[in-house]
């Protein structure tokens, strides 16, 4: 059956074959083809990346290789083995005795990958049970201990008695992958491991991938992002709508990229590129065909303060009892016209600030003044009619759309009131809609219709639509593929500059940060470690922990040397 | 400020929980014996009146003497507030009144007969469970004939009031087959066909709720990342699925156990069985008040005592819900 691909010459056997996998679901007309003739092997010690966007079919190829692609899935191939057994119509009962004994698999999204309710420990030795790999209480207990251990989690005995809410997102990411790698198999899948961790916690998963692939193990990595599997893979496959747009060696890939979406996917990731240049190919942000009721503003040369943070303290408690300051002592000042970047990592208190300047949270001490006047001192009746100038875009859009309402009534319910007729209001929707690059045919649309790239426009343009001075962005690109986040990081420098908005972007993604911001606050648990003109930060960090964190900024290694450490990813910026 | 923050830390102790709780039980509760209060005094017709005609069977009024005498035995002719004052006092020492027709304590009424009720509504529950848990585990998240003639049998058996199946249970399963005794006394073979008849309406509904949960949770990624560890179906089913499942059906059995006592009530006259039903109807038709607002004095404490059951098992099977 196999038919023999040019390949180089294997050093050793191949443990997984896949030739022209196919993979749809449904039967019939209705029958939907999402992944078409797939072929690529696997050795021992190899990392094969397997690269595209939300939709490509990467996730699915991958299940397909545990017979878990679902239960109306359709999966087909010339050659489907793993170490000469074929896997192509294997009874459930086979397929468990692979599972997580030969191969293993670690889920996109750890946060919900865990079960909820059961400890880490019992959590990570499920495999060692099923397999009946222990055969006491006490072992089983090393085990894990052991496990949890080899994957770098702090304090293993605490945490395998903990819930995996009381571990942060990087804790159960390698929690997760403990429990992968349990029965010691032989192939370990990583679906998405780093995406959602902070850059730290990203790097220290990536270290560990790398560590299991020297110990010999075959690794297959999915991600929709270059700069993470630059620093792992030894080949990689382009995906985009099921099809292999581009295949070769990491060196091959990224130093010489011949499809133009692998381009497409290496000119999206910001780190990247100059700082403040498109990202996106194509002239996505197209100018209005008519001129917006906003002026277009000159900037005074004397930029006035917009927003001015004095000293602020917010305290929680804390699941001991005792009260932690989530944010501690933070001054800043936003001026007019402006972007200031906020970085810091999850629990770094950047959204407990964002809440107090948007005077959702009232500062258990200091105080907020917008433009000039006091803010989170009023009472919220004299502040709401002010409220229309400070707008906000979140980081899961979905969450902030009322899932029955179009696209038309989202956007017009943030209208001003002094836009009084129902037409006026309707083309002053469209008009907003055509900033942002959506066409007026998304009127009648429901938010669970639209692309992730399309709802966070429709937010940024309910964001804009009351005249804002100021827009608190939260995470607004950190659910989005790179070549959507380049396109709407670039949505956002156009609308600064057309309409004179400020920014506060707040992220965990120090390259996007560096990419819009004109300034940059660095925080670390409720306090400011690091603040400056962003050049100047990047160029030469004041603190240690901004040092640590520029340190393990993934960026692409377009000529990675073989056995790096990759705890120190890449020394120096670009 | 951090005065407040020291009174905030001491109010979420467990211990604080557990002490509000039982305060706002014994307001259920006080409440609950101020609708009985108002029940007795503010019935239609003289309660003098109603105690002669209950003691002696007549039906025409009774002479002013008569009534005076009752008015005085019962303190009726005391002002309201008083008459409240004494009612609060008895029931704060146990007493519940006195039953016009036995001419015995109500508390020594209701707690001869209640046992049997209890016994009925508690089967009932762990019944409901059982059946909606096991057709849970096997048709949720299936798409074959079984799961859907089984999810139509839990629609149809929510939909069915208890007395009609109560009845059709009685000629078919005792009377046709014989294979259980019509009338059971209590004896546990007699606990079968009751249990039944309340429990099959309380399985349905707990199943769709259940399932509902089930098939929501059997699509969550935890419960893939079981399944590529390589956990059976039915494994991944009862180790992960069904405890989440669970949840909103313990919720919800705070309230069932309630409904399932005034089931009961009913199923015990279909099946002429001893317990709290008999008494109750019994003493409705006959205007027989202390022991209808006994009654409800005594279900109101249940109800307290069953919810604060309910949310000490909700925490034991969800371990991420402190006590607040």
């Amino acid at each position: 059956m196999s038919q023999g691909r040019p390949q180089p010459v294997p050093q050793q056997p191949d443990l997984l074959t896949v030739d022209s996998l196919r993979v749809s679901f449904g039967r019939g007309i209705a029958e939907n083809t999402v992944v078409r003739s797939i072929s690529f092997s696997l050795r021992p010690g190899q990392c094969l990346a397997i690269v595209g966007e939300s939709g490509s079919g990467k996730s699915v190829t991958a299940r397909s290789l545990i017979g878990l692609a679902g239960r109306y899935a359709n999966v087909h191939a010339r050659q489907l083995s793993f170490g000469g057994t074929d896997l192509i119509g294997l009874s459930d009962r086979a397929w468990r005795r692979i599972r997580g004994t030969e191969i293993g698999f670690v889920l996109q999204d750890a946060l919900v990958s865990l079960d909820p309710l059961r400890r880490i420990g019992k959590e990570v030795g499920e495999g060692l049970i099923l397999h009946g790999a222990v055969s006491s209480r006490e072992e089983f207990a090393q085990r894990v201990i052991a496990l949890l251990k080899l994957v770098g989690v702090p304090e293993p005995e605490t945490k395998a008695e903990q819930l995996p809410h009381q571990l942060s997102g990087g804790q159960r990411q390698r929690a997760l992958i403990a429990s992968a790698l349990a029965l010691d198999p032989r192939i370990l899948i990583a679906d998405e491991p780093t995406t959602a961790l902070d850059v730290t916690a990203q790097a220290h998963v990536l270290a560990l991938l790398e560590e299991t692939k020297t110990r010999g193990k075959a690794l297959i990595l999915i991600s929709h992002d270059l700069a993470v599997v630059s620093h792992v893979a030894d080949e990689i496959l382009v995906m985009r709508g099921g099809e292999v747009v581009e295949r070769g060696t990491a060196a091959q890939i990224f130093r010489d990229p011949r499809h133009p979406y692998t381009r497409q996917l290496l000119d999206a990731v910001p780190s990247g590129r100059p700082r403040g240049s498109r990202l996106s190919p194509s002239t996505i942000v197209r100018s209005p065909k008519q001129q917006m009721q906003l002026p277009l503003q000159s900037l005074p040369k004397s930029r006035p303060i917009l927003l001015e943070a004095t000293s602020l303290v917010k305290r929680f408690k804390g699941p001991d009892g005792t009260l932690r300051a989530a944010v501690d002592g933070v001054s800043f000042e936003l001026r007019s016209g402006e972007t200031l970047g906020i970085v810091g990592e999850s629990g770094s208190g950047k959204s407990t600030m964002a809440r107090m300047l948007l005077a959702l949270d009232e500062p258990d001490e200091g105080a907020v003044q917008f433009a000039g006047r006091p803010w989170t001192t009023l009472a919220e009746r004299e502040r709401r009619a002010r409220r229309r100038s400070l707008s906000i875009i979140y980081q899961d859009p979905l969450g902030s759309f009322d899932p029955r309402w179009t696209v038309g009534r989202i956007i017009s319910d943030s209208l001003s009131s002094d836009v009084e007729t129902r037409r006026k209001r309707q083309e002053r929707v469209i008009e907003l809609l055509d900033l942002v690059g959506l066409s007026k045919a998304l009127l009648d649309r429901r938010p669970l219709e639209l692309s992730g790239g399309q709802r966070q426009r429709v937010a940024i343009a309910r964001a804009i639509a009351p005249n804002p001075a100021v827009i608190v962005c939260d995470e607004p690109v950190s659910a989005l593929d790179v070549s959507v986040q380049a396109q709407v990081l670039d949505l956002l420098g156009y609308l600064k500059d057309h309409l004179g908005v400020s920014y506060l972007f707040i992220s965990h993604d120090l390259s996007v940060v560096r990419h819009i911001s004109d300034r940059v606050i660095v925080m670390r648990r409720g306090r400011i470690v690091d603040n400056g003109a962003t050049d100047e930060i990047f160029r030469n960090p004041q603190s240690e922990y901004t040092k640590s964190l520029i340190a393990a900024m993934p960026r692409l290694v377009r000529d990675r040397r073989i056995g790096h450490s990759a705890t120190i990813l890449e020394e120096g910026i670009a | 400020m951090m005065g407040s923050d020291a009174v905030r830390i001491v109010v979420q102790h467990p211990i604080v929980w557990f002490a509000r709780r039982i305060f706002s039980g014994v307001v259920v509760v006080w409440a609950a014996a101020t609708l009985a209060f108002l029940i007795q005094c503010m019935l239609p017709g003289d309660r003098a009146q109603i105690i002669i005609n209950v003691t002696s069977g007549n039906v025409g009024p009774a002479s002013s003497a008569e009534l005076a005498a009752i008015n005085a035995k019962y303190g009726f002719d005391q002002p309201l507030a008083v008459q409240y004052g004494k009612y609060m006092l008895q029931i704060l020492h146990g007493d519940l009144g006195e039953s016009y027709q036995q001419h015995r304590p109500v508390a020594a009424i209701i707690a001869e007969q209640i046992a049997p009720t209890i016994v009925l509504a508690i089967a009932a529950l762990l019944i409901a469970w059982l059946i909606a848990i096991l057709t849970t585990l096997f048709i949720a998240g299936r798409d074959n004939i079984w799961s859907k003639l089984l999810n139509d049998a839990q629609v149809f058996l929510a939909t069915v009031p208890p007395y009609w199946l109560a009845t059709i249970l009685l000629v078919l399963f005792a009377v046709k087959l014989g294979i259980f005794p019509v009338i059971g006394g209590n004896s546990p073979i007699g606990l079968v066909l009751p249990t039944l008849a309340l429990a099959l309406e309380l399985s349905g509904f707990f199943g769709q709720v259940v399932q509902n949960e089930f098939t929501r949770v059997l699509e969550q990624p935890f419960v893939t990342s079981a399944r590529a560890r390589g956990m059976s179906d039915f494994g991944v089913r009862l180790r992960h699925v069904l405890r989440h499942a669970a949840l909103p059906g313990i919720t919800l059995s705070g309230w069932a156990l309630g409904k399932l006592l005034s089931g009961a009530i009913l199923i015990e006259v279909v099946f002429a069985r001893q317990g709290l039903g008999g008494v109750l109807v019994a003493a409705t038709s006959s205007r027989d008040v202390p022991i209808v607002s006994g009654a409800v004095l005594i279900s109101a404490g249940l109800f307290v005592l069953v919810s604060l059951i309910v949310d000490l098992t909700y925490r034991v099977v969800d371990p991420r819900i402190k006590l607040t």
